[in-house]
């Protein structure tokens, strides 16, 4: 079992460590700073915070001995010139200029790969460094799709990559999931892309457009690491699931008590369990009835179960974004986040729940340090 | 020459001294700065070399106009405050 979780908040970087006696919160890092993403690479032990001032712009900073110390490192930068497509909600039809507004997902490179990070921005950028951070190139061939022109952006202002996944026997395979740009998939590295959103379904544009792969609006995506072909996305409107490598996908229907939410974590083991955090959808964003679930299925998809032992039950008004939910390498120990700062922890798979803190601040991200 | 002073909140992330440069506008003045500075310059232009949108400059007491090209003249006394905007914080 994990013993070592990053909570990235909007007021600095938390550690939470396991001992004997339990869990307890550790170092705090970047105090008062607003940190969107937070990545322990299992390859090197070197852990990167990725900092948002709100005047400084976005930063990243980079630890080989555990958070004693930071260095910073360099961002991704969009070039010279590079502008992000006007999308369907732009008042004067005109493109603007791209500038980094934020790291939304931060991921390591396959194990053949010892240096590379892959990183998702908004705008929508992609890029790739293979040196640890120290220098970073946009995915030109990913930027140069026609079909960027398309994308919007789904809750932020403009379009974001905030799922990247790294498949674990290919590392030339790559997924990434766009709020609002669909599922695109790489097999050669990055430089050659192909959409593969076929059979999700989107709510939010005419009928005639709901099954348009470009549009949809995946709030995380996550691959199953004992079985690739196996994906599960947490969408703006339901949950969809691949068995094919995301050639096909079909739509999961039972999950209760609502199928909104941005999170999802599947089962490092078993590619049917996989966990959501349910919520009212999608202009209430609070969970149904007040009460704070863990929805579970753990055969595909066929049923669901709600697990509520150890959460509250009433006056919740907990949201958990889509990089709050995590799963550690056993499928045992789930920690989950949320926006009123609560922070849950289950050792039994998510049957029951024991509370680490009520009064973190806003939680936008955790992982467990995997090995 | 052109005094440069940049806000004192900078200094919790990087170390910004206030600088003595020469040059005819803001733009000039900034990369004169930056030129042995690059890692400030993140901090005070994105991507696009545009001031950043929650950032201010005042040139002798005034905000600048171009946002964007920093292309406000300013005379060889000049005093350049680079600040935090109100907004965005």
């Amino acid at each position: 079992m994990s013993s070592q979780i990053h909570i990235a908040t909007r007021k600095g970087l938390f550690q939470l460590d396991r001992s004997s006696s339990g869990w307890s919160l550790g170092r705090h890092d970047f105090h008062g700073e607003h940190v969107s993403m937070v990545l322990k690479d299992h390859r090197d032990g070197t852990t990167y915070a990725a900092l948002n001032h709100g005047h400084f712009g976005v930063k990243l900073h980079r630890s080989n001995d555990d958070g004693k110390n930071w260095e910073e490192c360099a961002v991704p930068v969009y070039p010279e010139g590079a502008t992000i497509g006007a999308g369907p909600f732009s008042t004067d039809g005109k493109p603007k200029p791209a500038s980094l507004s934020e790291i939304w997902a931060l991921e390591p490179g396959g194990p053949d790969q010892p240096n590379r990070l892959w990183c998702g921005t908004i705008p929508g950028g992609l890029f790739r460094s293979d040196d640890c951070g120290s220098s970073w190139q946009l995915v030109e061939s990913f930027w140069d799709l026609p079909e960027r022109q398309h994308w919007f952006g789904g809750g932020k202002d403009d379009p974001g990559i905030h799922s990247i996944c790294v498949h674990p026997e290919n590392s030339q395979q790559v997924a990434v999931s766009i709020s609002c740009g669909g599922v695109w998939v790489t097999k050669d590295d990055g430089a050659s892309w192909t959409c593969k959103a076929d059979g999700i379904r989107a709510e939010y544009v005419p009928p005639d457009q709901a099954y348009d792969p470009n549009i949809q609006d995946v709030h995380c995506l996550v691959q199953s690491p004992s079985h690739p072909d196996f994906y599960w996305a947490q969408h703006h409107n339901g949950v969809f699931r691949t068995t094919d490598g995301a050639n096909s996908w079909q739509e999961i229907t039972t999950i209760q008590p609502s199928g909104f939410g941005f999170a999802v974590a599947v089962h490092p083991k078993q590619p049917d369990i996989a966990w959501f955090v349910p919520a009212i959808k999608d202009e209430c964003r609070i969970p149904v009835d007040g009460k704070f679930v863990i929805a579970r299925t753990t055969d595909g998809g066929l049923t669901s179960e709600v697990l509520t032992n150890g959460l509250p039950q009433e006056y919740a008004y907990d949201i958990v974004y889509r990089h709050a939910l995590d799963v550690d390498q056993t499928g045992e120990c789930l920690v989950t986040g949320s926006t009123t700062g609560n922070l849950w922890i289950s050792e039994d798979g998510g049957d029951s729940w024991q509370t680490i803190s009520t009064t973190l601040p806003p939680i936008y991200c955790v992982r467990f340090a995997k090995s | 020459m052109v005094r440069v002073v940049f806000t004192p909140n900078l200094e919790r992330h990087l170390s910004c001294p206030e600088a003595t440069v020469s040059g005819d506008s803001v733009r000039e003045a900034l990369d004169a700065v930056f030129e042995t500075d690059q890692q400030l310059r993140g901090y005070i232009l994105d991507d696009q070399s545009r001031l950043r949108q929650h950032m201010v400059i005042f040139v002798d007491g005034k905000t600048i106009v171009d946002r964007v090209h920093l292309s406000d003249s300013i005379s060889p006394n000049s005093e350049i405050y680079v600040m935090q905007a109100l907004s965005g914080g």
